[in-house]
């Protein structure tokens, strides 16, 4: 089939290739990345938030 | 190098590809269940429709939020999920060459998720989960019906580690050389999606099953919702995301066995997949635009700035995709005008037409309005309005399912080498629900823009009553076109004419299928052909057009109920 379904040798690949070829690095960092900008950072906030006085 | 055990795979009499006979049988089973939460889920769905229809008004208030939550977590969670993890071990073995890496943790995996699937199912049919797919608090369900969600959660989990293993053993025997298949490798962008929407599943629905037993907080609406909405959200829009990464990975592949298309460049589609693993999760926070508790920094950070980097990866997707199906028609021949190699296209294909209906609805719909509706500011006159599951539809049913389905016409025939009964019917199906959920969702965006709100049967807005009646039209053709699915798919995989032993039948005619095969099999590459994708070009200047006439008719609209003076 093709380059869909399979891909043939080809020159020796480069930083971001290699970068692209292991899928651990991407299973970290795609845990880590929007765990700290969402979730991290919106826990903080709420951790931080001062109660609310009554009128 | 294959690693398949002896007696444990066949080879594919069409493709060619070997088949690892165990991960066939979860493939199976997992379709199967796929496609029964798919026809329950669409029996709770045109409910819904009739009783937003305001002169139908099919069931009383309370039996519409029942039926409302057995709806979402059905088509959101079930039927996705159950279809996404059969991909996964298709992805896993068949395309790799590889074997199942543990036929006992996929029959774990599947056995908590068909019975947390169940579980979930029967509590809120007997009316102890009338909670809504949210179950916010302070609304209590019965403890099974938290902890069939957090069942289903780990089954699928487990399954998602055991697709992780295949390509840890597929990499260690190397069954494949230099790097995964595109498709491949979009799988795995789903899969570790699928990891930290579980992970954030664990954290909230664990402690919220506990406390539904009286362990922790003490009890569920003891639990502060603002937490709970954030962590939640961190499941809730993710589960969603697995489908994109998920449903662009089945267009690559349905766009080459239904046209012989190759991806115009690997590297960057493969960016662009590696763009959703990083910044696509981030649109949780859209959910929680007009929540208190978080700051506007954090708001316009994860719903702008850092999740346009996403949107881009889908407007790449949204590129490469058709651009690669007319490379190759052009170099077939269909090289006519700017739009000849559309016109010549399979549309008689439920594969391709699958694909491309679903591709439409996704960029043109779903995209336009997700990002319209993402902005902070025009959020405010869209939120928990009917504009949100218009818009969710348009990417999650129009988009994935469609594409499911469209995927599943090939699947039945290759893997459980039954052909389709009524081919007729079937090449219709997916014009039928495409046009079906188009109304739908017009309707709900229209509605919604009166001020017509979501999650309720409540009716009565100005101006709103034709556009619900034109959800619930378009809810009976929706209906349509899933019964045909289903009914045509369930009659296929019983009763259908068994090909074993040769290659499948097809959706096209045996001139067109020669030359897909062609393409398929010949080393050649989009880039060198000197041909040019000029239709899709104009197609993508026409999309940007449509793009910008309804995000600056929607800061109008905020304009006019918001004066600055």
């Amino acid at each position: 089939m093709a380059e869909a379904t399979t891909q043939d040798e080809g020159p020796p690949p480069g930083t971001i290739q290699k970068i692209l070829d292991n899928p651990w690095l991407l299973l970290v960092l795609g845990i880590v990345i929007p765990t700290l900008s969402y979730t991290v950072w919106g826990l903080v906030e709420w951790f931080l938030l001062k109660p609310a006085e009554l009128p | 190098m294959e690693n398949f055990l002896p007696n444990k795979m066949r080879v594919c009499d069409t493709t060619g590809l070997p088949v690892c006979l165990e991960a066939e049988r979860f493939i199976k089973l997992n379709a199967v269940a796929a496609v029964v939460s798919l026809l329950i889920g669409a029996l709770a769905g045109i409910t819904v429709a009739l009783t937003r229809w305001e002169v139908v008004r099919f069931v009383s208030d309370l039996t519409y939020y029942r039926v409302l939550t057995f709806h979402g977590l059905n088509m959101l969670i079930f039927w996705i999920i159950f279809m996404e993890i059969a991909i996964l071990y298709f992805a896993g073995t068949t395309l790799l060459k590889s074997r199942l890496a543990s036929p006992a943790l996929a029959w774990v995996g599947f056995i908590l998720m068909a019975g947390g699937a169940l579980a979930v199912n029967i509590t809120i049919l007997q009316g102890k989960g009338d909670v809504l797919m949210t179950s916010y608090p302070p609304l209590a369900a019965d403890p099974v019906f938290y902890g069939g969600i957090v069942s289903f959660a780990v089954g699928t989990l487990i399954a998602v580690i055991n697709f992780f293993l295949c390509i840890y053993i597929a990499r260690r025997d190397r069954t494949y050389k230099g790097s995964v298949p595109l498709v491949v490798f979009g799988a795995i962008a789903a899969a570790i999606i699928a990891v930290l929407t579980l992970l954030h599943g664990a954290a909230i629905m664990v402690p919220t099953f506990l406390a539904s037993l009286g362990i922790g907080w003490g009890s569920v609406s003891d639990i502060d919702p603002a937490v709970y909405r954030l962590v939640w959200w961190g499941l809730g829009h993710p589960s969603q995301q697995i489908n994109v990464a998920a449903h662009v990975a089945v267009w690559y592949l349905l766009a080459t066995l239904t046209t012989g298309a190759r991806p115009l460049s690997q590297s960057v589609c493969r960016v662009a997949f590696v763009l959703y693993i990083l910044f696509i999760n981030l649109a949780s926070a859209h959910h929680l635009l007009v929540d208190p508790g978080v700051s506007a920094e954090w708001k316009m950070w994860n719903t702008s700035y850092a999740l346009y980097l996403a949107v881009l990866a889908s407007m790449i997707h949204g590129f490469t995709v058709p651009a690669s199906v007319e490379i190759a028609m052009r170099k077939k021949g269909f090289n006519e005008g700017l739009f000849g190699w559309l016109k010549a296209a399979p549309w008689k294909d439920p594969g391709f037409s699958a694909m491309f209906l679903s591709l439409f609805i996704f960029g043109f719909g779903g995209g336009v309005t997700g990002v319209t509706l993402g902005t902070h500011q025009i959020n405010i006159i869209a939120h928990n309005t009917l504009r949100i599951p218009g818009h969710f539809h348009m990417t999650v049913a129009g988009g994935t399912s469609l594409a499911f389905m469209g995927l599943a016409y090939y699947v039945v025939p290759l893997i459980w080498r039954r052909e389709y009964p009524v081919k007729a019917l079937c090449r219709l199906q997916p014009y039928i629900f495409a046009l079906g959920l188009s109304m739908m969702a017009i309707g709900m965006v229209a509605a919604g823009m009166h001020g017509a709100p979501r999650r309720t049967p409540l009716s009565g807005v100005e101006g709103a009553g034709p556009w619900l009646a034109l959800l619930g039209i378009g809810g009976v053709v929706t209906f349509t076109g899933v019964l045909i699915f289903v009914l045509t798919t369930v009659v296929a995989v019983f009763f259908g004419k068994s090909n074993k032993g040769g290659p499948i039948e097809g959706w096209q005619d045996m001139e067109r299928m020669k030359s897909n095969l062609a393409l398929i099999t010949s080393d050649w590459q989009p880039s060198k052909t000197g041909l040019k994708a000029k239709g899709t070009v104009a197609l993508v200047l026409l999309f940007m057009a449509w793009f910008a006439v309804y995000y600056f008719a929607n800061w109008k609209a905020l304009a006019d109920v918001w004066h600055v003076r």
